[in-house]
Formats: C-alpha cells, sequence, structure tokens
C-alpha cells in the first residue's frame, strides 16, 4: 500500500483513500448505457425509488405498530390511523406501494421477456430478478398479515397450510411455521419479525447481488443490438456523442429516468390521495376470527393469477387428487419464470416482434395471465371453476411449448 | 510432507467443529421456533354431549386448539344415508344409541372453515363440499374431514387425549 500523507481531514486525502471519484466513474458516469431505449428501461429505478418509498413509510409504522394478537389491530386501524399525525398517510403510502410495486415487476419482468433480456451473456440478471420477485412476494405476504383483520388471518391460514403439502400430510410442517396449532400470537410476531427485518435485509443484498450482474453485460435495447461499449464509450468521451450508441447512466440516463418517475409519482400519489381503497380490502377491517372464514377470501392482485392455477384443477385426475394436482401446478407457476433463459431455444437475442411465433407466445401468456386474475378473484362456480382449468391448462401448455417454439423461429430465420 | 498433513489436519479439525456448531445452531433455531410449552399444555377441551344441547340436523361448533369441532347429531335419514353409502359404523360415534359426526371443521384442501348449509358443509375459499357424514363430496378437498383425538368417559368427550373410539373412527377413514 502505499502511504498516504495527506490529512485525513481534507477533500484531497479522503479521495487517496477512498477513491471515490473512480469508484463513481464505474457506477455512474462512465457506466454507459446504450441511446436507443424507450420508457421501459426506466423501470428499474421506478422499482427502486418505489422500494426506497416503502422502507421510509415501513419506518414511521413501525413507531406505533404492535406485534400482538390482541393490540395489532386496534394499532393499526386507531393509533397510526387517526391519532398519529399524518399516520394515515404512511400507511396508505406503505399499502399503495406494497401494491403498485408489483404492477411495475410485472412491466419489468416482461419488458426483459419481450426484448430477449434474459439470455446469452444476461442470465443471471434474470435469475437475480425472479428472486427480486419471490422474496417481495415474501415480504408482501408477511406484511398483509399485520393489520389482525379477517384477510390478513385467512391469508395466513391458507398459505401456511400449504406447506402441510396436500396428501403428503405434513402436518408438523405448518404447526412449526405457525409456533401454534392455528395461525396466532407466535405467528404474527414472528412473521413481524420477518416482514421488518429479514426478508427487507435479503432484498436489499439481492437487489445489490442484482445491479452488480447488470454492471458487466449491460442493459439490452431496443433492437437487442450487441453493441461494443469500449468503442461507442470512447466516441462519447472525445466527445462525439452525436455518433455514440451510448450515454452515461448519470447524469444522462438517469434525467430521462426522473422525467418517467415523475409521471409514475403523479399516478402513485393520485392512488395514495384519492384511490387508496383499491389497496385496502374491507373485510379486513373487521378484527381477525379464528371460527369465522369470510364468505369469500382471495389474495391481492398480484397473486390472483398463481391462486387460480391452485384452485384450477377441480376433479381428480391420472389418479391423483384435485387438490394435490393444483399444489403441483401452484409451486411450479412460483418458479417456471427462473428458468426461462434455458426454455428459450433460440440462439439470437432479438426483440419479440422480429421473433413471429414467440411474439404470438408471448401475447397470449399476458392474456392468459389476465384471465386467470380475473378469475382467481371471482367465486369458485359453475361456469368460473371451468374457464379457471382451461386457464391452468392454457399456462402448462405455454410452458410445454416454448423450446419448440423459439426452435421454429430460429429454424425459420436459418439462425439453427 | 508432514507440514502438508499437518494444515490438512488442522483444516478438517476446522471444518469438523464448524460443521458440529453449525448443525447444533441449526437445531437451536429450529427448537426456537417450535410452539411452546404453554401452548401445547392448552391443547385439552372437554365437550359434555348430555349437556351440549344438540338438535339432530343441526350441528354445533366447538373450539379446541383454536380450530372448531363440528359436532352433528344425526337424524334418521342422514344415518341412512350413509348406510347406503356404504360407510362403516366406526365412521361415526355412536353413543347412548345416538349417533354423531365429531370432526375438525377445517377444510382438508386449505384449512379453510366451511359453513353448514341445511343439508352438507360447503367451503367459501375453494368450493369444497362435505357430507354431514364428514365425507368429500365436491370440489378439492383431497379427503374426508380430520377426527380428533378424543377420549369417552359417559357422555363427556375430552379432546386431546385419545381413546379406542376416536382410533377407530380415524382408522374408518384412513
Amino acid at each position: 500500500m502505499a502511504l498516504i500523507n495527506e490529512s485525513f481531514f481534507s477533500a484531497e486525502g479522503l479521495e487517496k483513500r477512498l477513491a471515490g471519484k473512480k469508484f463513481w466513474k464505474v457506477m455512474m458516469t462512465e457506466y454507459w448505457i446504450p441511446k436507443d431505449i424507450n420508457f421501459l428501461w426506466a423501470m428499474g429505478v421506478v422499482l427502486a425509488t418505489t422500494f426506497s418509498i416503502l422502507i421510509v413509510s415501513g419506518i414511521f409504522l413501525l413507531m406505533y405498530y404492535k406485534p400482538d394478537t390482541a393490540l395489532a389491530f386496534d394499532s393499526v386501524n386507531y393509533t397510526i390511523m387517526q391519532e398519529v399525525s399524518y399516520g394515515w398517510l404512511f400507511r396508505h403510502m406503505h399499502g399503495v406501494a406494497a401494491s403498485v410495486v408489483f404492477l411495475i415487476i410485472y412491466i419489468h419482468m416482461f419488458t426483459g421477456i419481450y426484448y430477449g433480456s434474459y439470455k446469452k451473456g444476461r442470465e443471471m440478471i434474470w435469475i437475480s430478478g425472479m428472486l427480486l420477485f419471490v422474496t417481495f412476494s415474501a415480504e408482501g405476504f408477511s406484511g398483509y398479515m399485520l393489520p389482525w383483520g379477517q384477510m390478513s388471518y385467512w391469508a395466513a391460514a391458507v398459505i401456511t397450510n400449504l406447506f402441510a403439502g396436500g396428501s403428503l400430510e405434513a402436518w408438523g410442517l405448518v404447526e412449526w411455521i405457525r409456533g401454534g396449532f392455528t395461525v396466532g400470537d407466535a405467528t404474527l410476531t414472528r412473521f413481524f419479525m420477518l416482514h421488518v427485518f429479514l426478508i427487507p435485509l435479503v432484498i436489499i443484498g439481492v437487489i445489490v447481488l442484482h445491479f452488480y450482474t447488470l454492471r458487466i453485460p449491460h442493459v439490452n435495447n431496443q433492437t437487442s443490438e450487441d453493441i461494443d461499449y469500449d468503442a461507442e464509450a470512447e466516441k462519447y468521451l472525445a466527445g462525439n456523442k452525436k455518433e455514440s450508441k451510448v450515454i452515461p447512466f448519470w447524469p444522462v440516463f438517469l434525467s430521462k429516468d426522473f422525467a418517467v418517475l415523475g409521471i409514475f409519482f403523479i399516478f402513485y400519489f393520485y392512488l395514495v390521495f384519492f384511490n387508496y381503497d383499491f389497496a385496502m380490502d374491507p373485510v379486513n377491517f373487521d378484527p381477525a376470527n379464528s371460527m369465522k372464514t369470510p364468505t369469500h377470501i382471495y389474495p391481492e392482485w398480484y397473486f390472483l393469477w398463481s391462486y387460480e392455477t391452485l384452485r384450477g384443477p377441480f376433479f381428480d385426475m391420472l389418479g391423483m387428487k384435485a387438490g394435490d394436482i393444483g399444489l403441483m401446478i401452484f409451486a411450479l407457476a412460483q418458479v417456471i419464470f427462473v428458468v426461462f433463459p434455458f426454455l428459450d431455444r433460440d440462439p439470437d437475442v432479438l426483440p419479440a416482434h422480429k421473433r413471429p411465433r414467440f411474439f404470438i407466445w408471448f401475447w397470449i401468456m399476458i392474456l392468459d395471465l389476465l384471465v386467470l386474475s380475473v378469475y382467481g378473484k371471482l367465486p369458485p362456480l359453475g361456469a368460473n371453476s371451468l374457464v379457471g382449468f382451461v386457464a391452468t391448462g392454457l399456462f402448462l401448455l405455454l410452458w410445454v411449448s416454448l423450446p419448440f417454439i423459439t426452435k421454429a423461429d430460429a429454424k425459420a430465420r436459418g439462425a439453427l | 510432507m508432514s507440514n502438508t498433513n499437518r494444515r490438512d489436519f488442522l483444516g478438517m479439525s476446522f471444518a469438523a467443529v464448524a460443521a458440529v456448531g453449525g448443525a447444533a445452531s441449526l437445531v437451536g433455531m429450529k427448537q426456537a421456533w417450535d410452539p411452546l410449552p404453554s401452548v401445547l399444555a392448552a391443547g385439552f377441551t372437554t365437550i359434555d354431549l348430555a349437556k351440549a344441547e344438540l338438535k339432530p340436523g343441526e350441528p354445533k361448533t366447538f373450539k379446541w386448539r383454536g380450530k372448531p369441532i363440528f359436532v352433528l347429531e344425526m337424524t334418521k335419514q342422514q344415518i341412512a344415508d350413509a348406510d347406503a353409502e356404504g360407510l362403516p359404523k366406526e365412521y361415526h360415534l355412536n353413543l347412548n344409541d345416538k349417533t354423531y359426526t365429531l370432526v375438525i371443521g377445517i377444510c382438508t384442501h386449505l384449512g379453510c372453515i366451511p359453513a353448514w348449509k341445511g343439508i352438507k358443509w360447503k367451503c367459501a375459499c375453494h368450493g369444497g363440499e362435505f357430507n354431514p357424514s364428514g365425507k368429500q363430496i365436491f370440489g378439492p378437498p383431497p379427503k374426508p374431514f380430520v377426527v380428533p383425538p378424543f377420549k369417552v368417559d359417559g357422555m363427556v368427550l375430552t379432546l386431546g387425549e385419545t381413546g379406542p373410539e376416536s382410533k377407530a373412527m380415524i382408522a374408518a377413514r384412513a
């Protein structure tokens, strides 16, 4: 190590010790982003910002929330909502952001799928991103339990019961997760710990990993062009900003992101102030009651599609119980997106509109997820059950067909 | 050479101690999440069928370990239906010439509490249905309502303990 003689108490001395300028260059002013992108490339920064809102609003809720079955409901619905100055605002900001963050995650995910931003060197970005989806889901679920209303309670009862494993009857596991025979005080307190400490810690770690996996392969662009970043960066630094195909992350790319963020904030705060109800189920304003299931229970909108695959199969087939088949499809639906890069057999990175069969696959998948979401909210009666069953079947069929469809596209193009 | 072996020994000793310590920590952490002794100790409930004021055909709900217990004194018609279906006598609790359905009132699909709809239990969560004997008749439930362990003393049932009647009922549903 070169000994440093400059004083610790000087800007120069601090720079010598930390090399902040170099760090800033690598992370910001010489982190190159392609020019050929659109507003969908701003979703990462929108997500990072929404996550920050969740942390800040969460800190303020944490100061008055009480993780005790006797106190939780009132600490939210009386103390925070009525007594704490702006408590209602922090709660609505937290609840709406928790819902909106999933909307942006889905947009972010399907942007990646559409433009092929998950393969040929970008697999780790995709996998770390899906890891974030899973941890955010766990965070959403554990947070939903905390107000201790009827929906909180029964969502907790149903989801923890999934760990019984259907006909496997792994009953001991459920009671271990709950810390009791039913969802109760021990369950609430431990999920409180998970929600405010362990899962956020993991999420922050995985966000850092997600950024890191992106830094080396760089972000994809609208035509999926393979850019020589060194050559283009040289052009930009030499002053040929017009000819260069890239821009620095800071200040150029982020200034565009801020414009998108501005529009996002208008949408977000409109919801917070005028339409917060959509994130507040009326059933959850009844205190939790372990002896009475609400007449119809359903998860938040962002879990509806996978919930519908759980109850899609409503009759026994192939020698298996309906509930077990649903459980298997549900488990599959949670993890299948992770292996997307390996199911896509097309060797080229191209946007979906340059891959005609995949383009159709993409929109059918979106449509199917929408149908599953709509029917996940409806009571499972009569024709609803049938639609759910067909949409669940289509969901499986789409995944089975993905390798063949992507291969056929590549063959038609002459790439295989 | 002897130097390398000494380092190998040190390395393996370190790994062994770390593995044992790590495993022991995991066991401790697992046990910290187990239900507490007070929770386990509170797991007994008595139901006196002589004083429960049951009406045939109308189930009552009791609470045991935070779970609902459905007790239904069956009508003659319901008994005849169960016989016609071929359910064994041990499917129900037979006491003093009366026949009861005695089950944990939790849907065997995903744990919601079904509601009694005059002739059957219907689950609001995913549409599962159970007949008056507690057998699944529609939807995703994979098996009948579960029978809790109980001991019979005259007309008094102690839930949480176990006896020949509950063993026979549980066996009849296996």
